[in-house]
């Protein structure tokens, strides 16, 4: 699947967006695998309770499955206006 | 309905004056717009990240409740992203209806929304270095309003 990140999650993974082979069940279990990948991974998703996901361009929860996503997004709580 | 979402700078006068126009049954019109602050007199510049694969479709989605909600004649969101200077206009939002209450109403459920709901993230540079703004909670406590 791909992941994108925005904001300071992306600063702090590097990359705009990478392709993900994941056999996750959640949004947790993804968060779970990257962290375990690299320190970058674990530095952006220490506290879980400032990011922001979604799943096909649509806000979604942490426990919500990944079935059928093609698109996940990581970033913090959104500033517009 | 009318959403854009653009690098480009706006005017927002030019925008109001041509908003709703084709409608006889507007009695009310109310804009609101947003526009870069310097506080602390030292902003270079204000970074306006989005997410373009989300960002019209959360709009359309935010503008489409507001409409249905005061039912409006018409309503008009912009917002920019890019690079912006203090004093830039950032974005925009107009609202049309029958009667004032209903309009500003819209207007205010619209900018409580946005600045929580649309994927914009918004960082400054100063000469001190840059940041990210962080959302308050003032803002996500303000949703419980509507």
């Amino acid at each position: 699947m791909n992941v994108m990140y925005f904001a300071w999650v992306r600063e702090r993974i590097g990359v705009p967006q990478e392709k993900v082979e994941t056999e996750a069940a959640t949004v947790n279990d993804l968060i779970a695998e990257l962290t375990a990948r690299e320190d970058r991974y674990a530095a952006a998703f220490a506290d879980t309770s400032a990011l922001r996901v979604a799943l096909d361009q649509e806000l979604s929860d942490f426990d919500a499955p990944l079935t059928g996503v093609q698109e996940v997004a990581f970033f913090p709580p959104m500033t517009g206006g | 309905m009318q959403i854009r979402v653009q690098s480009e700078p706006f005017d927002a006068g030019t925008e109001l004056n041509s908003f709703a126009q084709t409608r006889t049954d507007v009695g009310a019109v109310v804009s609101f717009t947003g526009v870069v602050r310097d506080t602390d007199g030292n902003l270079r510049e204000m970074l306006i990240e989005h997410y373009p694969g989300m960002t019209q479709s959360a709009i359309t989605k935010i503008a489409q409740e507001a409409t249905d909600r005061w039912a409006l004649a018409d309503c008009l969101v912009i917002h920019r992203h890019g690079p912006l200077k203090p004093g830039a206009p950032i974005m925009m939002v107009a609202t049309a209806a029958a009667h004032r209450a209903a309009a500003f109403e819209a207007a205010d459920f619209l900018m409580d929304y946005l600045k929580s709901r649309a994927p914009f993230w918004k960082k400054e540079i100063t000469d001190d270095g840059a940041d990210w703004v962080a959302a308050k909670d003032a803002d996500e406590d303000a949703l419980g309003r509507w």
